[in-house]
């Protein structure tokens, strides 16, 4: 009997062992698709358990998102409320267990919900405390938010301010705009509301016609490319025969023979055509990687809520040759490319030139804060390119402040402050019926704080007219008692 | 150092798991350590001690291992349970006073275990009546479509958790008796013509079977496997009439399957008889046919009974859309648990347990899935070194059997271990669906009264056997 005992025991022992690899199969082996199962319910229930963070307006003070806890002990949740409604929407976004998450609120989430490392979650285990969320001090401007929705005033379009020597983004404002407080009810709403599209995030998720506003990208490729000086005299006459086909200026004015500078100052398309040209496609795309174009903005935001601006073929893909440089040169283009930007890129443009050449990365957040108030981490300036040197740079800076000071955006004139910017009028439409106002800026132009763009969808008007304006109050409110 | 000495000092490491693991909980719990988690242990190891204590008294020879082994397992239990539920926690740990009562009693009163072959018939008979009495209309309980509980008042309690001991009792003494007459080997092999007709016939009616009936591959198996076993029976001179007892078990475990309609109790039942009757005979050809006899009797019966049925289904697809928030929730959530465990699992009293509501998330998690909270909380780690206690446990009730002088002491040993062996297989094996998952209690740790007391006798019972087997061995000189 003793051999069948010693069997049945080494039956017993298989049958244990069955059990564990099982047991491993589960807790580790398909740990992972078990938890991503769309039946299981705990990690849901884990995040409402949660108190996220804060998301602050830059003054440390204005709550733009907070957590609101219900219940008692083990059956506290949380659910997340917006105090500053729509103002913040599109930067800071939304976070809902049924929604889930957009903007700040998705790509700063391991922050807001307290999510460490392993040293400090094995700390944070002996001390036994609950995991706490983080909050996320923001770089947004709650006056230079407002200054830039009223100057918008309900019409469709975008405003983004940078700081040119850290890269903060102060504002960012889309219109039209959604509130975050009505997202679980009304998201499909939203979603469905084609012609409106409040969801979409225009700064960063729209691309347009950038017009004459790309005339300093052309420049800045000149420039430093030694192709022309500031005082270079070229023909401005109109119309003048690009890539075989004529191309007018603004009005059909003819300039005759210029300087660079004045160009810039009353936007001549056929100069600017020449010298984009002259500088040639390669040199011009060389300049446009340097600035960001062609790839996603290096924000602190969610990589799918986000699109590179570039030059685009009549099928809608990026291309780096074939374009007809000329009228890229003064933002336009064909068929075989047609440059397109995002406010944010052009507020970046700007901010490039106002920086001495130096393009800082964007950044909505400032710092981390833990709950008992010592900073977890600070998000210090860092360097994205070297768009073009610095003698280049102050040139382009003075030439554009002449556009302000004499030039197509006059509108967007500071008193006591130095303002250079540069204006865009896209045509579009079937018919190029409506036009897409550019303006993009920056202040003061010694020592420049703030860089801002500024557009408004399918309207009337010009981008001195229509656009300056808004950038002139956003400056305004960033910048200020100095500004008059 | 004595048997006894060294029980002594197993039963230490026992009660600082204990109290480490209430001490674990009650962190988590309000943030403080309080006095109460050394007093919980305290009281464990008093406990302990004195059922220690009696064992010296009364087994001094007994095994040392298994009674610490034991009350690892039920200190384990105690602990899960009172991170579940402090309430259920305090009975439980009422339920131990009274199984270590029970344990006292059973020792007292069987002198030497002996005695039991005399009432082998009334002991069986007592033991099915145990298993009908949850059919019977006013106190049988109906639990998640099985018959397994039976109600008297506010009293509650499991009867199959006795029936096994009950059976095992019967069939050891049984087949004690027959183990070596229930089969006879040829003194000559088997003229040659007929070797060819004995194997010959079973081949061909298998060859047959799949032709003519749509079995499928594991039909197919079942019936090949019978009929061969079928032949290797034959050929060893079986004797029928004392066969008739053994498919009188046979028909119980269908018959729970029919009217207990419990897959699991009766798995666990049937094992049992299956391992016993190796061990007396030593044939695996009877457990060929045994086995298959069983497996195509429950495959038949899984598509009469709609309980059964369910069970199988969803034991294949746990996450299949018309289950999983219904009878498949239990098993869903089951693995989800486990997958939250990781490998060092989320700390004791760390895991998810409760809805925002306040509704469980986990259906029956003290008894049926304690062993998924386990895994959540204790992750691979922990949960392998319980199913590591329990081969130990194993370890030693086989070792009790091994040393055991008499066929009835080895068979009562080893079927008693074999039995507690596979319960933990069935509930286990139906949390980490290797086998569909059926209402079993896991043996020392789950939350229950029947179990714990049915199971505090079968440990009483091995520690006889293994006392009167190491005090015959002392006495010859031999084994300490």
């Amino acid at each position: 009997m003793n051999r069948q005992i010693v069997q049945l025991f080494a039956v017993f022992a298989l049958l244990f062992g069955v059990l564990v690899v099982f047991t491993s199969r589960w807790t580790v082996i398909e740990a992972e698709s078990l938890a991503d199962n769309p039946n299981n319910r705990r990690p849901l229930i884990e995040e409402q358990r949660i108190p996220r963070g804060l998301i602050l307006a830059s003054d440390g003070r204005t709550v733009i998102a907070r957590s609101r806890g219900r219940g008692r002990g083990q059956n506290r949740i949380y659910t997340r409320t917006y105090p500053t409604g729509a103002l913040f929407a599109h930067p800071v976004g939304f976070s809902y267990i049924r929604n889930g998450r957009r903007g700040l609120e998705l790509s700063r989430n391991d922050d807001l919900v307290g999510e460490e490392d392993e040293f400090e979650s094995i700390l944070s285990g002996l001390e036994s405390r609950d995991q706490e969320g983080n909050d996320v001090v923001t770089n947004l401007d709650v006056g230079g938010t407002e200054a830039a929705r009223n100057g918008l005033a309900g019409r469709k379009g975008a405003v983004v301010a940078i700081e040119p020597q850290t890269g903060k983004v102060r504002v960012m404002v889309s219109v039209p705009e959604y509130d975050p407080n009505a997202i679980p009810a009304q998201i499909k709403q939203f979603n469905r509301d084609r012609a409106n599209q409040p969801l979409l995030n225009r700064t960063t998720q729209e691309l347009y016609p950038p017009g004459s506003t790309f005339k300093v990208v052309t420049a800045a490729a000149a420039l430093d490319s030694g192709t022309v000086q500031p005082d270079t005299v070229i023909d401005g006459s109109s119309p003048r025969t690009i890539s075989g086909v004529p191309l007018e200026n603004a009005g059909g004015q003819d300039f005759g023979p210029i300087s660079f500078t004045d160009a810039l100052t009353n936007s001549v398309n056929t100069v600017f055509a020449q010298v984009g040209e002259r500088v040639g496609r390669e040199r011009l795309v060389e300049y446009m990687r340097r600035f960001g174009f062609y790839e996603d903005p290096q924000l602190d935001y969610p990589d799918q809520y986000m699109i590179p601006s570039g030059i685009l073929n009549g099928d809608g893909d990026f291309v780096e040759d074939g374009f007809d440089a000329g009228r890229v040169a003064i933002g336009q283009g064909g068929l075989e490319g047609e440059i397109r930007a995002g406010p944010l890129q052009m507020a970046q443009v700007a901010a490039a030139v106002a920086n001495r050449g130096r393009l800082m990365k964007p950044r909505l957040t400032d710092r981390v804060v833990r709950k008992d108030g010592r900073v977890k981490e600070r998000i210090e300036p860092d360097l994205q390119a070297v768009v073009m040197r610095p003698e280049t740079a102050e040139a382009l800076a003075g030439m554009m402040s002449r556009v302000v000071e004499e030039g197509t955006g006059t509108a967007a004139a500071l008193s006591g402050i130095a303002v250079a910017g540069k204006t865009g009028t896209a045509e579009v439409g079937a018919n190029r019926e409506f036009t897409q106002p550019w303006f993009i800026c920056f202040a003061p132009v010694e020592n420049p704080r703030m860089a801002v763009a500024v557009t408004v969808e399918r309207t009337t008007g010009q981008g001195g007219t229509v656009a300056a304006p808004i950038a002139k109050s956003v400056l305004e409110a960033l910048l200020g008692g100095a500004a008059g | 150092m004595s048997a006894r000495t060294r029980e002594l000092f197993g039963l230490l490491p026992v009660s600082l798991l204990v109290a480490a693991g209430f001490a674990a909980v009650i962190a988590t719990r309000s943030e403080n350590v309080s006095d109460a988690t050394l007093t919980y242990g305290a009281f464990f190891l008093g406990l302990c001690v004195l059922a220690h204590l009696f064992i010296r008294a009364r087994l001094p020879d007994a095994d040392p291992y298994l009674f610490p082994l034991a009350a690892v397992l039920a200190g384990i239990g105690l602990v899960l349970i009172y991170r579940i539920d402090a309430e259920l926690a305090r009975e439980q740990a009422q339920w131990f006073v009274v199984g270590l009562a029970f344990f006292c009693v059973t020792i007292l009163v069987i002198d030497d275990h002996h005695v039991l072959e005399r009432y082998r018939y009334t002991i069986a008979a007592a033991s099915i009546g145990l298993l009908l009495m949850p059919r019977l209309p006013g106190i049988g309980a109906q639990v998640n479509g099985a018959f397994l509980a039976i109600k008297v008042g506010p009293i509650q309690f499991q009867p199959a958790e006795f029936a096994k001991l009950g059976i095992i009792v019967f069939l050891a003494s049984y087949l004690r008796e027959t183990g070596d007459i229930l089969v006879r080997p040829r003194l000559r092999p088997l003229p040659y013509q007929r070797q060819l007709l004995l194997w010959g016939i079973p081949v061909a009616l298998t060859l047959l079977g799949i032709a003519l009936l749509d079995l499928g591959v594991a039909g197919s198996v079942l019936l090949g496997v019978f009929l061969i076993s079928f032949a290797a029976v034959i050929r060893d001179r079986p004797s029928p009439k004392h066969f008739g007892p053994l498919l009188l078990v046979w028909g119980l475990a269908m018959f729970m399957l029919i009217f207990i309609r419990d897959l699991g109790s009766s798995l666990m039942f049937f094992g049992g008889f299956l391992a016993l009757l190796y061990v007396a005979t030593g044939r695996l050809s009877l457990i060929g046919v045994g086995s298959t006899m069983f497996f195509g009797g429950a495959f038949f019966l899984s598509r009469s009974v709609a309980h059964v049925q369910e069970r199988v289904d969803i034991w294949l697809d746990p996450f299949a859309d018309e289950v999983v928030d219904d009878e498949g929730y239990q098993l869903a959530q089951s693995l989800f648990a486990q997958a939250d465990g990781g490998l060092f699992g989320q700390g004791f009293g760390q895991a998810l347990l409760e809805l925002p509501g306040g509704a469980t998330i986990l259906p029956a998690a003290h008894t049926d899935l304690i062993y998924a909270v386990l895994a959540n909380e204790a992750g691979l780690f922990g949960a392998a070194g319980l199913l590591g206690a329990y081969l130990l446990f194993v370890y030693r009730g086989f070792r009790a059997g091994l040393s055991a002088a008499d066929g009835f002491s080895k068979l009562l040993a080893t079927g008693l271990t074999a039995v507690l062996a596979i319960q933990v297989f069935v509930i286990v094996g139906g949390v980490t669906r290797v086998i569909p998952l059926t209402g079993v209690t896991l043996p020392f740790v789950s939350y229950g009264g029947s179990s714990i007391v049915a199971n505090m006798v079968l440990l009483a019972l091995i520690l006889i056997v293994s006392d009167h087997a190491r005090s015959e061995a002392r006495r010859r000189g031999g084994l300490v």
